[in-house]
């Protein structure tokens, strides 16, 4: 399948999104981040509608329009007392009300639109390859980061005494979001970017007992989704975005039928252990 | 030389006063039990040293600088409620190691391997270092987490009720492990706790907190018994579970 010039495009951009996703997923899984990259992916959206309206290149408006929603949700959450879902909720909603009146006013767009919201990723072009690249440079450039981010993870009171700062790192974290978000738009569509920064991270959790393996685990897991997709997308005629979503999920559910005993918590499931470091059951 | 300085901090919110106007020093090398009954800021004086927490006025210095904008690394916390996310994938000896490069080890070897470990053989918790943490119980964590703030060989020790969580001989355990932390190290130990009989006994100075400071000086003075009484509510107090 590689004779042809689209899968190698479309084999390279999923590569990269694949390491991109694969190693901020860790922390969307750890920090409970899952329904931020939904909302991120629904103003994406929001953000390609008003663009196709206004004939302008979708990803144009798409991505500061999600890395500034990203940062509103952080902010709103922090600076009001409405929970982090429930600032979501309201940007997701707004966004997706957005995208369909601004559709409603431009006639013809329902394929282009659809285009956006499912993905097309063997008709990607060179400037999407290029968006692919800046995407894996800047998320590389976040990797000295990890050590510092798994502190904060783990335990942010511990962490600040430590003289780190969550607030900040969770800033950079969610504009890091945004554009991988926006990338998998153009390549997976809208509904499906989140799945790329949740589900091989959350299939490599369930076989990992520590981090590093968590995050080595779900880089090779999102590689290996991405070259699996493809292929049976080739093979079987399917669309390739959702196909690479289909091979994700197939991954998850192999690694639920039998985890390692020693990853879960000795008296309960290991992604609900709740209660025991509240010094209630000594 | 003063470790710790208090001057005048009131941390105030909405739903309440949590200090007010406590002043207090504690010297190098002191080794204080704080007490108090539930409310009375014990928690919040302990993050304000800790730098988590601004005042709302006064001000806090360990070791001359202001701990909330120029974080100590002298410290080690032990806080009572934990942040610690269960579902992090996380071995024992990796929390410890932490505590000394300040973020989380991308493998434990080496020498911070033998350090994590030293240092959950001093609270007797070797055993517990290639355990994950999800499957730790609650005194198991306390252990973990004390053995974090001894890695670092901190020059004060913060301690929010360390032994709870702990059975009684575990707890005699930690009692002897601070005392040769604090007389081996002169480490500076705050502690709060609700077990005045054991602490009384290791603690050279308590500090009764009520809001304000009700009594600040040796363990042994006979003062303390009476601020013990106003702070409580009643003329005697219960050595256990205030």
């Amino acid at each position: 399948m590689l004779e042809y010039g689209f899968m190698q495009r479309a084999l390279l951009a999923g590569l990269l999104l694949a390491l991109a996703g694969g190693y901020l997923g860790v922390f969307v899984v750890q920090r409970r981040m899952a329904f931020l990259t939904d909302g991120l992916a629904h103003s994406a959206f929001g953000g390609v509608a008003l663009a196709l309206l206004l004939g302008w290149p979708p990803l144009l408006l798409a991505l500061p329009g999600t890395f500034a929603v990203s940062l509103g949700i952080v902010a709103l959450g922090r600076r009001t007392r409405l929970s982090n879902d429930t600032a979501i909720g309201v940007f997701f909603a707004t966004s997706v009300a957005l995208g369909i009146v601004l559709l409603s006013r431009k006639q013809g767009s329902t394929g282009d639109a659809m285009a956006y919201l499912f993905g097309s990723i063997v008709l990607i072009g060179p400037q999407e390859l290029l968006l692919a690249a800046i995407l894996f440079m800047a998320t590389l450039a976040l990797v000295p980061q990890w050590g510092r981010w798994a502190l904060e993870g783990c335990d942010p009171e511990l962490a600040r005494t430590d003289g780190l700062r969550p607030e900040r790192s969770e800033h950079v974290l969610a504009g890091a979001l945004a554009l991988v978000v926006v990338a998998s738009v153009k390549l997976v569509g809208a509904v499906l970017a989140m799945a790329f920064l949740i589900v091989p991270a959350a299939t490599a959790r369930l076989w990992s007992r520590t981090l590093l393996g968590q995050t080595v685990g779900s880089v090779l897991l999102a590689v290996a989704a991405v070259v699996l997709g493809l292929w049976g997308s080739y093979r079987f005629d399917l669309p390739s975005g959702p196909a690479i979503v289909l091979a994700q999920a197939a991954l998850f559910f192999v690694a639920t039928i039998r985890p390692r005993s020693r990853g879960f918590r000795r008296h309960g499931d290991p992604l609900g252990a709740v209660g025991a470091a509240d010094g209630t059951d000594g | 030389m003063n470790a710790i300085e208090v001057r005048g901090v009131t941390v105030a919110s909405e739903v309440g006063t949590a200090l007010d106007s406590v002043s207090l020093q504690v010297p190098a090398g002191a080794y204080v039990a704080i007490v108090g009954p539930n409310g009375s800021g014990k928690t919040t004086l302990l993050r304000c040293i800790a730098g988590l927490l601004r005042p709302t006025s006064g001000e806090v210095r360990v070791f001359g600088k202001d701990p909330s904008t120029d974080p100590p690394r002298c410290i080690g916390y032990v806080p009572q409620r934990k942040g610690l996310d269960l579902r992090f994938p996380a071995l024992a000896i990796e929390l410890v190691a932490s505590g000394k490069i300040r973020r989380w080890p991308s493998r434990c070897s080496g020498e911070l391997k033998e350090q994590a470990l030293a240092a959950l053989r001093t609270v007797g918790a070797e055993h517990l270092a290639w355990r994950s943490l999800s499957a730790l119980s609650g005194g198991e964590v306390q252990r973990v987490y004390l053995a974090r703030a001894l890695i670092r060989k901190a020059k004060i020790l913060l301690l929010d009720e360390p032994a709870s969580g702990i059975d009684a001989r575990g707890e005699e355990t930690m009692l002897r492990v601070l005392d040769a932390i604090h007389q081996g190290r002169q480490t500076t130990i705050l502690t709060v706790t609700h077990d005045l009989d054991l602490t009384i006994h290791h603690a050279e100075s308590c500090l009764v907190l009520n809001r304000r400071v009700e009594f600040f000086g040796p363990s042994g003075d006979e003062s303390l018994l009476e601020a013990l009484g106003r702070s409580f509510g009643h003329g005697r107090h219960s050595h256990r579970g205030f």
